[in-house]
């Protein structure tokens, strides 16, 4: 690549080169998600009411039921109180990875709307800050209607529990930064369900939302910690139950925004190997 | 509206002079480039080469596949950065200024970047936003190009089910709604039918006719002599020539072509000696051609010596000449 002198106003920051004037231009790029969702919301708000829905009731109530029977209380709480807000971070990784594999491969190949962007004022920076922006709005909406549904269960005693929407938005882009740096390398779209098969599916079942990680065998527990989603569970959770010192939450959410201020790093990188040529 | 041609030694001034250069005090060129480079590792798509783009007018690249076209226009638009040399767009540098010239360029991409999903109308309003364009002007302007793109009938379909014709005059009008001093257009009209083509050409006619300068890629010669008032033609990276279509048909060819086609390879080789008559002659597979400025004439003296050709036709010579003989007729890939 002959890309020794890349003009930062291309790809990265430039001094001067903001727009200058009216609105930044991240805010522009964040505007095309904004307006395109408008053909989607409806079903996507309905699925946001009805999985936690679904989950609460199955997980909750029905399987809840049976462990409380016999197991009387998790970490001292109900299950249904357990497990509701593990499954918040849970739902905050789904759509963390979703909204950041196959958008990004949709932008870059199929509908080509980051280059569509790259011929106006935007520059890379802004696609990837208007995209991660849009990625943030949409986990600001599932973990407040998962928040208040969790409410409707009566699972939430404090106004603490609030705070386990930015837990959420949290846990999510420690997804969606990494997996859109690493979308943006990719030329087909097989490597996503690997993504989902190998790495969505085992950290639903191995990150603590369904059982302390303690409850693990000894060599798996370390695994299980080192995961963004088992710090995201036990920050939802602390928040929800508002039995955590804050200490131990701040360092949960440290651990998290490491990980989307890396993706975000490596997808600064990426996105402009993959636009700029 | 042909321009004459500045002396090659002129063009190849140094560059400040040129961009200082008293000749035009009305406006400087939109776009100069000297010793523009552009590589793709060991790969070099565009060699070092100069030009410049003046206000108002149509500046044409034309190559074979793979000649640095796409390359140079994309360096131009401000979407790839030069390997080498010297750009300047709107009189500013593209390594700093990017999103300020992109500001008042309208690009019009080989490969459409549309979204499938949304509504022709949207289509215009979502770019027009991305140039901050507020909602209401950015409507109207849409409402607007659709009419003159011929799609207001379609303004609430999704893109999607267009034809090929309708998708590049959505994307010229998309190009259009900032209202830019220099469209770029790559290929925009590969791939359409001949109606869908006719009526591009005559929007973008009416274009300059506005005073909307343009820069084009094509490998259709006739398209080229449609739309361009100045073109270069492009081989491997470089230019191997410069001008406008009728200086380069004088310059590289001759007025009258003069195609005989045999019914057997003999007759075709009795028939050689004509080249002696022509200033230049091709000997294909299938037919001979004579350049000359006087294709009756020479027709009429190869009847007169006997030569007895399935067919003869004469004609003017065109620019799809002056590309093949500085191209090569072999296929490239």
């Amino acid at each position: 690549m002959g890309d020794a002198a890349l003009p930062a106003s291309v790809g990265a920051d430039a001094p001067g080169a903001r727009g200058s004037h009216g609105r930044p231009l991240w805010l522009r790029s964040f505007g095309y998600w904004a307006y395109q969702y408008k053909r989607t919301w409806r079903s996507s708000i309905t699925v946001s009411f009805l999985e936690p829905l679904l989950y609460l009731t199955a997980m909750g109530i029905g399987l809840g039921t049976l462990v409380d029977h016999h197991v009387h209380r998790v970490s001292g709480v109900s299950y249904l109180a357990f497990v509701g807000p593990g499954m918040l971070a849970a739902a905050a990784m789904q759509v963390g990875t979703s909204e950041s594999t196959y958008p990004v491969m949709g932008a870059i190949k199929w509908i080509r709307t980051y280059h569509a962007m790259l011929a106006t004022p935007l520059r890379v920076i802004d696609v990837l800050r208007g995209h991660l922006a849009w990625i943030a709005l949409r986990l600001l909406t599932v973990g407040a209607i998962f928040v208040a549904i969790l409410a409707a269960f009566g699972l939430v005693h404090s106004a603490e529990a609030v705070l386990a929407v930015p837990a959420a938005i949290l846990t999510g882009l420690a997804f969606a930064g990494p997996i859109a740096a690493f979308a943006a390398t990719q030329e087909k779209d097989t490597a996503f369900p690997v993504i989902y098969r190998f790495g969505v599916v085992p950290l639903f079942l191995f990150s603590g939302i369904f059982y302390p990680i303690t409850r693990l065998p000894g060599w798996l527990q370390p695994v299980a910690w080192a995961t963004p989603l088992y710090h995201g569970v036990a920050l939802c959770r602390s928040l929800v139950l508002g039995q955590t010192p804050p200490a131990q939450s701040a360092a949960h959410a440290v651990y998290l925004a490491a990980f989307a201020i890396a993706g975000y790093a490596v997808a600064r990188v990426t996105y402009r190997r993959r636009l700029v040529v | 509206m042909a321009r004459s041609p500045r002396p090659l030694a002129e063009r190849r001034a140094p560059l400040a002079e040129r961009v200082v250069g008293a000749e035009r005090p009305s406006a400087a060129p939109l776009v100069v480039a000297s010793g523009l480079v552009k590589r793709f590792g060991q790969f070099t798509a565009v060699d070092g080469v100069n030009f410049e783009i003046e206000r108002g007018e149509c500046f044409g690249f034309l190559g074979p596949n793979g000649a640095g076209k796409t390359s140079t226009m994309r360096m131009i638009s401000c979407m790839s950065p030069p390997s080498g040399g010297v750009l300047r767009v709107l009189g500013m540098d593209p390594a700093t200024d990017g999103p300020k010239i992109r500001a008042r360029l309208g690009l019009v991409p080989q490969e459409d970047s549309l979204d499938l999903e949304l509504t022709v109308l949207d289509n215009l309003v979502v770019y027009a936003r991305y140039f901050d364009i507020p909602k209401a002007e950015a409507r109207r302007r849409a409402e607007e190009l659709l009419e003159f793109a011929q799609l207001s009938e379609r303004a609430h379909d999704k893109v999607e089910p267009l034809s090929g014709g309708m998708k590049r005059r959505l994307t010229i009008a998309r190009a259009l709604v900032s209202r830019p001093e220099l469209l770029i257009l790559d290929e925009p009209t590969t791939g359409l039918d001949p109606q869908a083509r006719h009526l591009l050409w005559d929007r973008l006619f009416r274009l300059k006719q506005d005073g909307v300068s343009q820069v084009v890629t094509t490998h259709y010669m006739d398209e080229a002599e449609q739309l361009c008032d100045r073109l270069v033609i492009m081989d491997h990276g470089r230019f191997a020539a410069e001008g406008s279509p009728r200086e380069l048909i004088e310059r590289y060819s001759t007025r009258d072509v003069v195609e005989l086609r045999f019914a057997t390879p003999e007759d075709q080789a009795g028939a050689l000696e004509l080249g002696s008559l022509a200033e230049r002659m091709e000997v294909l597979p299938d037919r001979l051609l004579l350049y000359t400025d006087d294709g009756d004439a020479l027709l009429g003296e190869s009847h007169r010596r006997g030569h007895s050709p399935i067919s003869g036709l004469v004609r003017r010579s065109t620019l799809e000449d002056v590309f093949l003989r500085l191209t090569g007729r072999s296929l490239i890939d």
